[in-house]
């Protein structure tokens, strides 16, 4: 069953360095003496700790509960007690502080009761709040909480669950390790999922650079009671890329500014389809995942590490460096971000720890002018433009950089990586969407503060408006009270409280809120 | 601090010109073979003239000069504008030429990277209008003349303006200008061909220069330094547009072939036209700002005013790139089922 590849546009083929990391298999990371959870692990809202200083935690407890809909659990990776909650450097490529909750490790690594249960027994509603209490979120970098995604929709949208083993970063090897020695596990997840989704079809997207992980996900997918394709696909960077991936499979296009599902087909890393069966057949919330040390270390190797290991601890791993460290990188070369410091933690979306060395990463040479050869646009896999949004993006001509859509750039880095200019256009591109996205939001603030000074206005018109009537009510009472035999002074009274009901109706109509979108 | 990638590829703005360099020499030594060691000497003036005129520009505009200078922009307008006009031109020709192509077309109007028009065209332009007479005097194919200038002669031709024979021995019109003066006497096109300095398809000598430059063209595709875009859409611009009109009246019009191989056909579609700067850059675009040139040039060579028409054409269409540009947007990703 050999299937119909497409090509997406573009694309590079940087060197691939992923021997290194795949001779040895992969270890399991001891466990640091404190763990530095962080509570926004995942796209959406971070999840709310439950726990407080000084409490007694164990293995796989809920440490932080989901909060809102676009949320997933935070568990305790290890056992111990907690010792501080709160403000802790994450991994960002601005070294920025996040809520995090520390845990003291007692090395016991005591488990908490483990619930394994037969996914056939729940409703796929009930398993989706299952995924979501054992904080499983997508471990190919873009960390979105899984169950909203293992959603099938209202009809049936998704026909085709496509699992990405793609990998295309140079450096990682996390994904195709765990297709090595897990593809057993990754099945069971994907049967799951499936039941879940009730897909039609299940595809495993490989590139064909890792011919051990073909054969060990081939045999497991032999083993399945449902046909599983393995599709084997060229190697060019980044058809890992969910887009591109998809591009490749199928042929179609995601929409822009659309989802996967536009096109039927629900996408997920092998990792988390790995984590989703440890979810639901052994009760193992979503603590430890395969980090790949690289780069400028002695021994370059994947590592099963605790989710909260600060990242020094885990380079330590690598048995020292063989030459003069210059940075260090979350992630691949082509779009891992570059660390302010190591002593951050891992989280659920470090896949890989790149040591960084002059010889290994030589800084960029000088940024030459552009010369319009369209390299950039030839190896762009969005189809772009990147000389022309570069232009934009410089001249801050921002509305032109979005009608030539900027927003649809991936930022996967193919155009700087093949500039004959060595111009950082991806930097570019960034400060342009950060740009569109604050004026974007200094216009929302302006037009509340615009329609909050209009129904000032307006409410003071209608005040003096009632004031005047008020006041032409009373001249007209007053006439009518002489020459009634009523008492003048409970006519009076009366037309007080008619005014004082009045007032509190147009009171109420102003304050109420001035409808919003929201 | 660094922001992704954290590599890049091997390549650089000098590499590509050098390459562009590379590719002219095989073209160059049939120059040398066909019509005498002159164009050495005006190759190797006109080199040291745009490094002079680059460097006082990078200081004058107060860039690094090492870096910009290395790009090899400076390097390959010096070998086009050289290979445009007369090998042996009077020194000061290349000197002015150069002036406004590196000085005026590209540093005054941003440098490289914002220059409107390509610098060895605008140089070229100014040439021909300013000075038609000296533009006219070609070396002639060693094989006719019977002899040629040697390297001192040349030199000294060059500089001084010094011969020991005529300039009449050592010099022709070119095939292109020949046939419009023929014309203009009336002869046809057959008879015209049948002169000696005409060869199988264009010019004698001139045809086998051309046909290096196709190679070295060749060449710069397959090392992707260009894409095939312009040039083929330029060469079939003007092979359709004379096959046409040979096809109507073949006394009057010459062969699509003759079109091909003489003037600055070659050197126009593979290495002036595929200027990256100056030329459109969407695939589309690119097609049609080639064929635009590819037409324009035969319209000038057969209507206007100058024996060829490559660099007024290439000039035309550089004006046209902005618009050819935003009309001919290639579908982004996701966006191709709203197009269609």
């Amino acid at each position: 069953m050999s299937r119909t590849l497409y090509q997406f546009h573009g694309g590079v083929h940087p060197e691939e360095h992923k021997q290194v990391s795949t001779q040895l298999p992969i270890a399991i990371a001891p466990i640091p003496a404190q763990l530095i959870v962080p509570t926004r692990q995942h796209i959406g809202h971070p999840a709310k700790p439950c726990v407080s200083i000084g409490e007694y935690v164990q293995k796989g407890q809920i440490i932080a509960q989901a909060d809102g809909y676009i949320s997933a659990a935070i568990h305790a990776p290890s056992s111990g007690t907690v010792t501080h909650i709160g403000m802790h450097p994450m991994p960002h490529p601005s070294g920025l502080v996040d809520n995090a909750i520390v845990i003291a490790t007692d090395g016991k690594d005591e488990w908490c009761e483990r619930q394994p249960i037969d996914y056939r027994n729940l409703n796929a509603s009930a398993l989706r709040n299952r995924l979501r209490d054992m904080g499983i979120a997508g471990l190919g970098g873009a960390v979105f909480p899984s169950f909203i995604k293992l959603n099938p929709g209202v009809p049936q949208k998704v026909q085709t669950l496509l699992l990405n083993g793609g990998e295309c970063e140079p450096w990682i090897t996390c994904d195709d390790m765990t297709m090595r020695e897990r593809a057993t596990g990754i099945m069971a997840g994907v049967e799951i999922m499936r039941f879940m989704l009730r897909a039609e079809t299940v595809i495993v997207g490989i590139e064909d650079n890792k011919p051990e992980a073909i054969i060990a996900m081939q045999q497991a997918a032999a083993q399945c009671q449902f046909p599983v394709e393995i599709a084997v696909i060229p190697t060019l960077y980044p058809s890992g890329g969910a887009k591109q991936m998809i591009k490749v499979i199928t042929g179609k296009e995601v929409p822009s500014g659309g989802r996967s599902t536009d096109v039927g087909v629900a996408t997920f890393n092998v990792g988390t389809a790995y984590a989703i069966h440890r979810a639901i057949n052994h009760g193992e919330p979503l603590i430890s995942r395969i980090v790949t040390v690289a780069g400028n270390v002695q021994q370059a190797r994947n590592f099963d590490v605790l989710i909260g290991t600060p990242m020094n601890a885990l380079v330590q791993l690598g048995q020292g460096h063989p030459a003069k460290v210059s940075g260090y990188v979350m992630g691949g070369p082509m779009m891992g971000i570059d660390l302010q410091r190591i002593d951050v933690p891992v989280v659920k979306a470090t896949n890989c720890i790149l040591v960084k060395s002059q010889t290994l990463f030589p800084p960029a040479p000088l940024a030459m002018p552009c010369i319009r050869c369209t390299r950039c646009a030839d190896a762009c896999p969005a189809d772009l433009q990147p000389q022309e949004l570069y232009w934009f993006a410089r001249a801050k001509n921002f509305d032109k950089a979005q009608k030539y859509n900027l927003f649809d750039c991936i930022e996967c880095g193919c155009c700087s990586y093949v500039c004959p200019s060595h111009i950082p256009l991806v930097q570019y591109y960034r400060y342009a969407k950060s740009e569109i996205a604050a004026n974007l939001a200094e216009h929302k603030a302006a037009d509340h503060a615009r329609e909050r000074h209009e129904t000032r206005l307006a409410r003071i018109e209608r005040e003096k408006k009632e004031r005047a009537e008020k006041l032409a009510q009373k001249a007209a009472a007053k006439p009518a009270a002489a020459t009634s035999s009523d008492d003048p002074a409970t006519a009076a009274k009366k037309a007080a409280i008619q005014a004082a009901i009045e007032r509190a109706k147009a009171n109420q109509a102003t304050t109420q809120p001035p409808t919003e979108p929201s | 601090m660094t922001s992704s990638p954290y590599i890049s590829q091997q390549t650089s703005v000098s590499i590509i010109m050098l390459k562009v360099v590379l590719a002219l020499i095989p073209a160059i030594i049939a120059y040398v073979w066909y019509f005498g060691p002159a164009i050495l000497v005006s190759l190797t003036l006109a080199t040291v003239t745009a490094l002079v005129l680059e460097t006082t520009a990078l200081k004058l505009r107060g860039l690094p000069v090492k870096p910009y200078l290395m790009d090899g922009s400076a390097l390959v307008t010096a070998w086009l504008l050289a290979l445009s006009i007369p090998s042996i031109a009077p020194w000061w020709l290349i000197v002015v030429g150069l002036f406004f192509a590196i000085i005026v077309a590209k540093h005054l109007y941003g440098g490289l990277g914002n220059n409107l028009f390509n610098p060895a065209m605008v140089g070229y332009a100014i040439l021909i209008i300013s000075f038609p007479v000296p533009m006219t005097h070609w070396a002639a194919p060693t094989v006719l003349a019977g002899q040629q200038l040697g390297l001192t002669d040349a030199i000294q031709y060059i500089f001084n303006g010094t011969l020991s024979t005529t300039l009449d021995a050592i010099s022709t019109a070119t095939p292109l200008d020949t046939l419009r003066t023929q014309l203009h006497l009336n002869r046809s096109v057959a008879e015209i061909t049948h002169m000696p300095i005409f060869g199988t398809f264009g010019g004698q000598g001139s045809e086998i220069v051309a046909l290096f430059i196709l190679l070295g063209g060749i060449y710069m595709w397959l090392a992707r330094i260009i894409t095939w875009h312009i040039p083929v859409a330029f060469l079939a611009g003007l092979g359709i547009i004379s096959g046409i009109f040979y096809m109507l009246d073949a006394t009057h019009y010459a062969s699509p072939w003759f079109h091909l191989a003489t003037g600055g056909a070659m050197l126009g579609a593979f290495f002036i036209a595929t200027d990256p700067v100056t030329g459109a850059t969407t695939p589309r675009g690119k097609l049609i700002f080639g064929a635009g040139i590819g037409i324009l040039t035969y319209l000038i060579r057969i209507i206007g005013a100058y024996p060829d028409g490559v660099a007024f054409a290439v000039l035309l269409m550089n004006i046209a790139v902005p618009l050819i540009d935003s009309y001919t947007q290639p579908a982004v990703y996701g966006h191709k089922d709203k197009q269609s």
